[in-house]
């Protein structure tokens, strides 16, 4: 079975060939994906790969670090609004502007982190989500971010690469998770890493062994922030346009749903349960699009329901999947696969 | 000074129910330690359903009320006994994701129901009929409100005081296993205090659905009556209805003096200060954490 006999293979990425040999398949079906798949498809790539980056940082904080945000849509809007307002207005190239910005969230998330330190349940929650709520509300209110009409996004260019279109943006929105997923493994098993996951187990035993509570709190919302900042840099231009409903409590319920259905604490977890809820998200929206349901659902809705709030059946779906992991399998669809390993790995015993 | 004292009597009647939400999830969270998210939505259906008793089935408003009032308590016990119950790692984050779930499945519910079109609520009192103190202005809807609100306040005290299911309910929060064994079973105070719960967020619910009914009518009450509940130590009942109250009035000084813009956001504000100040609320005692 799995037992480890030098600390090498605990930060060891490629364990096998066999798992450098899938690694190597999905980096070449990603690579071509876009030259197979409809614009349609595309698209729905660059959401899925911006919500992945968004789920794996907040992932950290939750899953990680056993902090609790219901505000990281308001560390998204900062990095939306940040790119595409450095980019309009200071005329930076577009890495200098999403990563000036992501540092702007991280700088947020390091000042929410601060409270952090003496809160934690419903009191952090409510903390957190009260930030996200006024980040909305400024921004829809200041008179630079465009107020309620919102902004328009520019052209991405990147040296002689303007990157115009979904199928262009696909490689560097996937790019960009990859990267930053392969920087938050590195991250997750360094001491800091480590230490983060002391606070989640027992705060106060990690403070006697050493760990320096108010740096790594402040520091995994700051990482945090970040990863939100960039996907929500990203995202104005998945987008093309943004404005500030869109950074709703919702979106922030969202995240937290994706960890939790992905499996708290891990970084598969995080993309599968981003990939999962995105999927859902946007395939409900058209909900009597679906085949085989939606005929059914359409004549439920007419005689017992309405037929206009027939797509606020996606509500019903994602709480009802949140509700169902969290009774039974608290780790996600990360346990799930953990246990059906488990399964075939002894199986027929 | 006129109007010092208009956002006076606007923030106690916007407080009034802040102050009944506020109350529904200390009620919760003091004998089950779960941040109650859903509190808003569970308020919404019985709104929603005392709406379709008066104007599909054109009951009498008390029948209507009653009607809401079972549904919410039947509810209260269900939400207990089907989802809160079975969980199986209840922490904090467990629970609040329950409720966030829950949450959610009303408000779809809900809002497939009723669809997108604007509804009203055929109540009894006009929301922008008012009666003139002086040069203030309030809210015949708004009096109501506070008299709803003083009520279950009072009759809250009363209850925690002296009936023998409040005595249990205080038992089984100070110490379950005693509870237990002078023979309170637990499970049954914790569906019981789901009820009672959802009754009083319920009358939020109907209060403000005269003025605004959308699926999304109870975001904002909710939030701001937690925030109160959390400003207020999460677990006392007088301090959650101060608080509520505090926040009311502070936001609509702020609303007055200062922008009224940002007037919506202004709560949370206070409350992470008093947070950063008071980090167990104003009226809890500190509890210290052992390892």
């Amino acid at each position: 079975m799995e037992m480890k006999r030098r600390y090498y293979e605990d930060v060891q990425w490629l364990t096998s060939p066999v798992v450098a040999f899938w690694f190597l398949v999905l980096f070449a079906a990603l690579a071509l994906f876009p030259f197979f798949a409809s614009n349609y498809y595309v698209y729905v790539a660059n959401y899925i790969a911006i919500n992945i980056i968004a789920a794996a940082g907040l992932n950290l904080l939750v899953g990680y670090t056993g902090q609790i945000s219901l505000g990281h849509a308001g560390f998204f809007a900062i990095g939306a609004y940040g790119t595409v307002l450095l980019m309009t207005r200071a005329a930076l190239p577009f890495p200098a502007a999403l990563g000036l910005a992501a540092l702007t969230a991280a700088g947020f998330g390091f000042l929410l982190g601060l409270p952090s330190l003496r809160l934690e349940g419903p009191y952090l929650s409510i903390a957190t989500l009260g930030f996200g709520l006024t980040i909305t509300q400024v921004i829809g209110r200041l008179e630079i971010c465009g107020g309620r009409e919102g902004l328009h996004a520019p052209d991405i260019v990147l040296g002689t690469w303007v990157i115009d279109t979904d199928r262009e943006f696909y490689f560097l929105a996937v790019g960009l998770t990859i990267v930053l997923l392969l920087l938050m493994r590195n991250l997750i098993h360094t001491r800091t890493g480590r230490a983060f996951v002391a606070i989640r187990d027992a705060d106060i035993a990690a403070r006697t062994m050493g760990v320096n509570l108010i740096y790594y709190k402040t520091l995994a919302f700051a990482v945090s922030a970040f990863y939100a900042a960039v996907a929500g840099g990203l995202y104005a231009f998945v987008l093309k346009f943004i404005e500030p409903e869109i950074f709703s409590l919702m979106m922030s319920i969202l995240f937290l749903a994706m960890v939790v259905v992905g499996g708290l604490g891990s970084m598969a977890g995080s993309v599968a349960g981003a990939v999962l809820i995105c999927w859902l998200d946007l395939k409900l929206r058209n909900i009597l699009n679906l085949p085989l349901v939606g005929q059914w659902l359409e004549e439920l809705s007419r005689s017992w329901f309405s037929i206009t709030g027939v797509s606020n059946i996606q509500y019903i779906v994602l709480g009802g999947i949140m509700i169902f992991i969290m009774l039974f399998e608290p780790l996600g669809l990360y346990g799930i696969w953990l246990r059906t390993k488990r399964y075939w790995r002894t199986w027929p015993f | 000074m006129v109007d010092f004292l208009q956002a006076l009597v606007s923030g106690t009647a916007v407080g009034s129910s802040y102050a009944l939400m506020g109350m529904a999830m200390v009620i919760i969270y003091k004998t089950s330690e779960v941040p109650n998210f859903a509190q808003g939505e569970m308020a919404l259906v019985s709104a929603f359903v005392a709406m379709m008793m008066l104007s599909q089935f054109q009951l009498p408003v008390w029948a209507a009320f009653a009607v809401a009032f079972t549904v919410a308590g039947l509810l209260g016990c269900f939400l207990e006994f089907a989802l809160l119950r079975r969980a199986k790692q209840p922490n904090t984050l467990g629970m609040i994701v329950i409720t966030i779930g829950i949450e959610m499945v009303l408000l779809g519910l809900v809002s497939w129901k009723f669809g997108a079109e604007q509804k009203t609520m055929p109540f009894p009192i006009d929301p922008y009929d008012s009666i003139v103190i002086g040069e203030v202005f309030m809210g015949k809807l708004e009096l109501l409100t506070l008299a709803t609100a003083l009520f279950f306040m009072s009759a809250l005290y009363l209850f925690f005081r002296f009936s023998r299911l409040g005595l249990a309910m205080k038992a089984v929060q100070q110490n379950p296993e005693a509870a237990k064994i002078v023979g309170i079973p637990p499970n049954g105070i914790l569906m019981a205090a789901w009820a009672i719960s959802a009754v009083v967020g319920a009358s939020a619910g109907l209060m403000l659905s005269p003025v605004l009914m959308t699926p999304f009518m109870m975001w904002d009450p909710m939030l701001k009556g937690f925030a109160a509940a959390v400003m207020g130590g999460m677990t006392s009942l007088p301090g959650a209805v101060a608080a509520a109250y505090l926040l009311g009035i502070i936001e609509n000084l702020f609303g007055t003096y200062v922008s009224i813009e940002f007037k919506s956001v202004v709560a949370f504000a206070v409350i992470v200060l008093v947070l950063c100040i008071k980090p167990s609320g104003l009226f809890a005692r500190h509890h210290i954490k052992k390892v």
